[in-house]
């Protein structure tokens, strides 16, 4: 149970765009398309997936037993940035297909600040896991988690941006004005779901 | 080279935050108040004026196809020196900024900088250009913080404007942050036109 | 001075030289840091036991860890003065992630004070809580007793003004104040409070079960309600 709460809890109650302001240049950037940003969200998914795994392991077996805890960062950036290379390589080869759809959003992905912000909380534990242990699967939960609703608030919001793009916008507002605006209202949307967490937490008694 | 227009094209002409767009992650998280968006601001310029000058310094011993590793490793490491200093001496400004200090390194500002300004000029221009782009964005950081701070609470600086009771605390929570980015980007193209 | 060609002895070398001087650099401000970020983490502790037990000279007698709901609470025994209880919200249900307070209690129970150690909650909000709940301000808990009544913001049933739009933040911080209320009350009920170096297995196995207790209590008020 409670590794569904940490599910909703992530995707809705504390989405990692909307509330936690992580991962706001993809969102902004590549949401003008559905497609497009199908692709990045898939993209997104599969490396902070696989770099929260890669990182949580790197802090607990290299960085903490060594007592080497400052070079987190510094650590953490270089893997994502290997990883992402090594993903593209891989993908290359094993699946052209899945890379033709992905491939121009994996260079991006190594500054998209939602994957080392991800990495982070995994590996020194700050995130939201009621009655659970801050663990390695705990941990893959969230990161999958935040991954989807990252997914899902890009997806959403390219969604809207289509539709605007046939409508009038008064001209002061064109461009990215109203895409913040609009990015603003969904947030407010979402604020929606706060207390949904709480209620949950309650009905499965953790 | 003229050093002061590359001071003042950071400021004003290619303002990171609401011309380039850049760097948006801590522009929304870190501004709900006039004092966190500026010490967030400050901090960025920092790391920014340490990462131009050393890499333009090291800029020819680099070859070309390390050159992305090797910026990366730098910044890091400017990062990190920055966040210990910060919890050893200045603990509630790490408290206020938390996550946001070590996500400096992906900032698309600093990468970006060093890509398109260290990497081809000299030492002393690279520095005027991180104080003039980091002190865009601290004032834009600074703006946006003290809009959402007066309209979400009445106060900025500590200064009571009006009573909190009549501020929209929506201004202070994760909405507010777009609502009040969006329309200021709306009234500085409305100024620049 | 020309620029070195991408040849991978060259590559090698550089990457090399980055990493170690920016590893050096980086193991030397640590070296530098490392004391004065545990000098003020200490003295923030120090301070804010002072503050929850409105003193200004404290001696800690001893010191208990109680486990509730997996969270971990340190009741701070200052003898007569009282105790102060590091807390954190036991729901961890806020927007945050974890808020740790210190909490000071009287030897009947009533609340001292308290301090705010840690929150990952909006800026601002979190900022509001720190003087919200104090003796002059809006929904001043001090003085109250957790045991004789829970307590809860006006909306809930109970005696405590809530921060103006933030009832959230309100509950998450009022229920770290009763579960430091429930481990201080543990810490005491156990008698004689052993200390931390003797603690044994058997205690450590009858505060698990305590702690079953507690959480059944909880769990039996919420169907109730």
């Amino acid at each position: 149970m409670g590794y569904i709460l940490i599910f909703i809890t992530a995707i809705f109650v504390n989405n990692v765009v909307l509330s936690q302001f992580l991962g706001i240049c993809p969102f902004l950037g590549v949401s003008k398309k559905v497609e497009t940003a199908s692709g990045m969200a898939a993209a997104v998914a599969f490396v902070l997936t696989i770099a929260t795994i890669v990182t949580y392991l790197i802090q607990i077996y290299l960085l903490e037993p060594f007592h080497l805890a400052y070079l987190q960062t510094i650590a953490f950036i270089l893997v994502i940035a290997a990883l992402v290379q090594m993903v593209e390589i891989v993908l290359k080869k094993v699946s052209p297909s899945l890379y033709q759809a992905l491939g121009v959003f994996l260079p991006l992905i190594t500054t998209n600040c939602c994957i080392l912000g991800v990495a982070i909380q995994v590996a020194s534990g700050t995130y939201a896991a009621p009655g659970l242990e801050h663990n390695l699967l705990t941990g893959i939960v969230y990161a999958v988690s935040t991954a989807l609703g990252f997914g899902l608030a890009l997806i959403v919001f390219a969604g809207i941006r289509e539709q605007l793009a046939r409508v009038a916008v008064p001209k002061g507002v064109q461009g990215m004005s109203i895409a913040l605006i609009t990015a603003g209202l969904l947030a407010m949307a979402f604020m929606g779901f706060s207390g949904v967490n709480n209620g949950l937490q309650k009905l499965f008694g953790i | 080279m003229n050093y002061l227009k590359v001071l003042l094209n950071g400021i004003v002409k290619e303002n990171p935050t609401f011309v380039l767009l850049l760097g948006m992650c801590p522009t929304l998280g870190t501004t709900s108040s006039a004092l966190n968006g500026m010490s967030m601001g400050l901090a960025t310029m920092a790391v920014l004026i340490c990462s131009n000058f050393v890499i333009s310094l090291v800029k020819n011993v680099i070859p070309d196809m390390v050159r992305i590793p090797s910026f990366i490793v730098v910044i890091a490491s400017l990062v990190t020196v920055l966040q210990m200093l910060i919890k050893a001496y200045a603990p509630d400004i790490d408290k206020s900024l938390g996550l946001f200090i070590p996500l400096i390194v992906v900032n698309c500002i600093i990468l970006g900088r060093a890509e398109a300004f260290a990497a081809k000029n000299n030492p002393v221009a690279s520095i005027f250009d991180g104080i003039g782009m980091g002190l865009g964005f601290s004032i834009a950081l600074t703006l946006l913080g003290a809009v959402r701070e007066i309209l979400g609470t009445g106060h900025v600086f500590g200064v009571e404007l009006f009573s909190d009771s009549y501020g929209a605390l929506i201004f202070v929570l994760a909405p507010g942050a777009f609502i009040a980015l969006g329309y200021l980007i709306a009234i500085i193209n409305k100024i620049k036109n | 001075m020309k620029k070195l060609k991408s040849t991978w002895y060259n590559m090698a070398i550089v990457l090399t030289l980055i990493a170690v001087i920016a590893g050096g650099l980086l193991a030397y401000v640590n070296s530098i840091t490392e004391g004065p970020i545990a000098e003020i983490n200490q003295k923030n502790e120090d301070q804010a036991k002072k503050d929850v037990l409105c003193t200004d000279e404290i001696e800690i007698l001893n010191e208990t860890t109680i486990n509730l709901d997996g969270k971990e609470f340190i009741v701070y025994n200052a003898g007569e003065k009282g105790c102060a209880v590091k807390a954190v919200d036991p729901n961890n249900a806020s927007f945050g992630g974890d808020l740790t307070i210190m909490v000071g209690f009287d030897p009947d129970g009533n609340v001292l004070g308290y301090s705010i150690l840690n929150t990952n909650e909006t800026p601002g909000l979190g900022a509001k809580a720190a003087d919200w709940f104090q003796k002059d301000g809006k929904g001043s808990i001090i003085g109250m007793n957790p045991g004789a009544k829970e307590l809860t913001v006006r909306k809930d049933g109970g005696d405590v003004d809530a921060i103006t739009a933030s009832t959230i933040t309100s509950r998450s911080f009022l229920r770290a104040v009763n579960a430091a209320y429930d481990a201080y009350r543990q810490s005491l009920g156990r008698g004689p409070i052993p200390a931390p170096d003797t603690q044994t297995g058997a205690t450590q196995q009858a505060s698990a079960n305590e702690v079953v207790e507690v959480v059944e209590e909880v769990v039996d008020s919420v169907e109730l309600n």
